[in-house]
């Protein structure tokens, strides 16, 4: 990975370069290794104030920044558990990843990412 | 009395505001998907460029929560009990795939094509138990290829 500095990428964990792509491969790069899947989640619920803000905007319409932004931020927070996991295996990229959410119950949603741990050259 | 009054009000409510942000919303999308018609999203695996000219890759991602309006919401309700296709549900959906895909542009402004683009829809909040939807969750999500300079 001496040059990865080109792939200008993104979640850095103790210092080191892991690129992930949602498509097989690294475009570019050649995968040397897999190591099978890997994934992350995090259950997230909003707090009051949120929510009574959301109860109005149910009101009127339009986004709910609130939300937007702790859903990010929660997805963002399973992407790093997964990369974390890939980590500890070894690898140096994650491929083919998914999210997916689901709300289990009212009020938290649950934010899931999975991918394929792999090394590329 | 007062509660039919209060519901009347909040209709009332809904229509307007909910029409009027509908309105801004969509001249906004308008305009800022005309300014990012330059990065291609395209929902295929393959990339269109050969290996040697690609410098980066990287996942972007994009999301919006929208929330449908008193007034749009008690019209579904109606439509609950006739059934047929509920229009006013189909623009609030329409939205927040379209926002979604505009930010996850945003996210990569240098990108020469973002590849393998998936669009994925989920109910979220106080309603999404229920029958009816509060709000919905718009993620698009693909990789941004990134060019060797020429």
């Amino acid at each position: 990975m001496e040059n990865s500095g080109e792939h200008s990428t993104v979640k850095t964990v103790s210092g080191q370069n892991i690129v992930i792509t949602n498509v097989e491969t690294i475009p570019g790069r050649k995968i040397v290794e897999h190591f099978g899947l890997v994934s992350g989640s995090t259950i997230r619920a909003k707090h009051i104030g949120r929510d009574l803000m959301a109860s109005l905007k149910n009101i009127v319409g339009g986004e709910l920044k609130g939300y937007t932004q702790l859903l990010s931020e929660s997805r963002d927070q399973a992407t790093r558990r997964m990369v974390r996991q890939a980590v500890d295996l070894g690898a140096n990229a994650v491929v083919n990843v998914r999210f997916s959410t689901s709300s289990v119950a009212q009020g938290a949603a649950e934010l899931y990412a999975y991918g394929t741990a792999v090394r590329v050259e | 009395m007062n509660d039919l009054i209060l519901i009347l009000a909040l209709t009332a409510l809904g229509y307007f505001a909910g029409t009027w942000a509908e309105k801004r919303h969509y001249r906004s999308i308008y305009e800022r998907e005309k300014q990012l018609l330059h990065i291609p999203a395209i929902t295929m695996k393959d990339i269109p460029y050969p290996n040697g000219e690609i410098r980066s890759s990287r996942l972007v991602e994009g999301s919006a929560v929208i929330s449908i309006d008193y007034f749009k919401r008690l019209l579904a309700g109606l439509r609950n009990i006739f059934g047929g296709t509920i229009i006013s549900y189909e623009s609030l959906l329409d939205r927040a795939r379209r926002e979604a895909l505009l930010r996850m542009k945003e996210s990569a402004p240098d990108a020469a094509v973002i590849v393998n683009v998936r669009i994925e829809t989920s109910a979220i909040g106080k309603y999404s138990s229920k029958r009816n939807i509060g709000c919905i969750e718009a993620l698009a999500y693909g990789t941004a290829i990134k060019l060797r300079q020429q």
